[in-house]
């Protein structure tokens, strides 16, 4: 017994209780879609997709930005501010330290200029691994700065989304953040900018009343979760169950809110075509 | 606090018995020294309103409703309906009107005041429809060029299946992102509950009141304390925390001004409630036409960004 414990310790470790974790350590990992293993080598070689089911891994920021933009051509942004406690809301300071021992981000989005097959782009990426990918003031500041940015440059901007929506903690301040990031996008398209927002699993609350439905296209992961209100709340409110596959990206395309379904492996190039077909035309 | 209350009840209950006697000049002198009591304690039990005892007056049956004060403030007033694709959401009422000669388009997010009327509007719950319509009246405002009065009263957007399948959150966002541009003036004001992004795709404005007794949050008490402690009985406790009231915001530069309600609340004396809203409207109409509309837009735009700056 003690040994058999011993070997599952150090040898295999499975997803279960800790599903949100990205590519959990150990040699062999068990989806918790389909619930068989996969050698954990493989699963980076798959992009962090099951062979078996093609369930997909969360990304971190950092593990999205590598398989989409050109190599060395990341330049981070912002990532020294800081969230304040307006609320004065207990352990959210302790909680805020322990996300960025973890995730080592400074908070839920990553930001910066880069390229991709050599086009420039102002580039946010959420972390589902930090607190849920809320959204509090640090994170609508970064991605309304990022926008911004990118008016001033004039370039295209992206967003790949993945929140639990608008970070309780910050209180009223949160909620601001939508208002924020929604008014800095209005003068991006303004200015005649492309902004392609990418759903990915899950973008609830918040982020999908604000700056994630807001692109001028707008792309989803297969099966990423997109709602408003999350699959609990609507099941508690109308006290019945919700049929299969609701509020997955094949659900949302069904229902015509997004413009297409996009596969992890096929992402780089798809962000890439429209780039390219949306470059400015030389003025003579 | 509790105390209070009882006492007051049962100084309300004397004067009620002493109105129904022969009203002789003693009685009335003690009819009116009931009254002073009565006043009295009315102003110590509002100063010391807790944030879950405004949730509380704000979600009353009795307040006063939009539907109510469009009635009172509004010379005339047309309703128009509908979002031109799908239906016509009863929990936003909009139209154009006029107040004091002031032509004006109001949206208001509309809760009953009694069961029936509620279940007709869906507690002031919205559906995507209801944000269609309110942007589709804040375009013609902008064309006919007159200012849009928006009025909040909701526990939060509807979460249901057909929310879902027609992009609440879509819905939401666009109403955020439009209303950042519009070339009008825009004035909107809490009178009851203003519940997350539900109210925020009414809120992008020039000015922003709330009424003394109104509260505007993230999410409701229940859900914050749901989500937070798992355990939505909290709420109390949630409530006093989340810095919902109109003091507070006020406090914090989320809103511009706080509109005071009769003592015990906007539904004691409805009629001078919704003057003290007039009364406000008028002058705000009138300060907003004089500043230049892409000065104002501008300054729409700045009063959103530095929230969540200083860091």
């Amino acid at each position: 017994m003690k040994l058999k414990g011993l070997i599952k310790r150090k040898y295999a470790v499975t997803t279960k209780g800790n599903k949100k974790r990205e590519v959990p350590e150990g040699i062999y990992v068990q989806c918790p879609k389909c619930k068989k293993s996969i050698y954990r080598p493989e699963l980076k070689k798959t992009l962090g997709i099951c062979p078996h089911c093609q369930y997909y891994y969360p990304l971190s920021a950092r593990g999205r930005l590598g398989m989409i933009v050109d190599k060395n051509s990341f330049e981070e942004m912002d990532s020294d501010l800081k969230s304040s406690n307006p609320l004065e809301f207990e352990g959210y300071e302790e909680k805020l330290e322990k996300y960025k021992e973890k995730t080592k981000q400074n908070e839920a989005v990553l930001t910066g200029k880069a390229t991709i097959e050599g086009q420039e782009v102002i580039i946010a990426i959420m972390d589902s691994g930090f607190m849920m990918g809320s959204m509090g003031q640090v994170v609508g500041e970064k991605i309304a700065r990022a926008i911004e940015r990118a008016t001033l440059d004039k370039i295209p901007l992206i967003i790949f989304t993945a929140s639990g929506g608008a970070r309780m903690q910050e209180g009223i301040f949160s909620l601001m953040q939508m208002a924020k990031t929604s008014a800095a996008l209005a003068k991006h398209d303004a200015n005649g900018l492309l902004y392609i927002s990418v759903l990915t699993d899950p973008t609830t609350g918040g982020v999908t009343a604000s700056f994630a439905t807001l692109g001028d296209i707008i792309l989803a992961e297969p099966g990423a979760l997109v709602g408003f209100a999350g699959p609990r709340v609507i099941e508690q409110t109308i006290k019945q169950k919700l049929p299969e596959g609701f509020q997955r990206a094949e659900f949302l395309m069904e229902k015509g809110q997004i413009d297409a379904i996009v596969k992890r492996e096929e992402m780089r190039q798809t962000l890439a075509a429209i780039l390219r077909l949306h470059q400015k035309k030389e003025v003579r | 606090m509790e105390e209070m209350k009882v006492r007051l009840e049962a100084v309300y209950k004397a004067i009620n018995r002493l109105k129904k006697l022969d009203q002789t000049s003693e009685i009335k002198e003690e009819i009116s020294r009931f009254q002073d009591v009565a006043e009295k304690l009315e102003i110590q039990i509002s100063s010391q309103l807790e944030a879950w005892d405004k949730v509380q007056l704000a979600r009353m049956i009795e307040r006063p409703r939009a539907r109510f004060y469009i009635d009172k403030i509004c010379d005339e007033f047309i309703e128009l309906h509908g979002d031109r694709f799908y239906a016509d959401d009863q929990a936003i009422i909009g139209g154009v009107g006029s107040i004091e000669g002031k032509v004006v388009t109001i949206i208001a997010q509309s809760r009953g005041m009694t069961a029936k009327e509620n279940m007709q509007m869906n507690f002031g719950m919205p559906h995507p429809e209801g944000y269609h319509k309110a942007l589709r009246l804040m375009k013609q405002a902008e064309k006919f060029q007159r200012p849009v009065i928006c009025l909040i009263d909701t526990p939060g957007a509807y979460c249901g299946i057909g929310a879902e399948e027609r992009g609440q959150g879509a819905a939401i966002a666009r109403n955020l992102f439009e209303m950042s541009t519009i070339k009008v003036p825009i004035i909107s004001g809490v009178i009851g509950e203003g519940g997350s992004g539900g109210a925020l795709a009414l809120s992008i404005a020039d000015k922003i009141f709330m009424q003394e007794n109104a509260v505007y949050s993230i999410l409701s008490p229940e859900g914050f304390a749901s989500i937070l402690w798992k355990d939505s009985g909290r709420a109390k406790e949630a409530a006093n925390k989340m810095k919902l009231t109109a003091q507070d915001l006020l406090k914090y530069g989320i809103i511009d001004d706080v509109l005071l309600e009769p003592l015990g609340g906007a539904q004691k004396s409805p009629d001078a409630t919704a003057d003290s809203v007039k009364q406000y409207l008028i002058a705000q109409l009138d300060t907003l036409a004089t500043i230049n509309i892409e000065k104002l837009v501008q300054m729409r735009y700045e009063r959103f960004r530095k929230i969540g700056m200083c860091l």
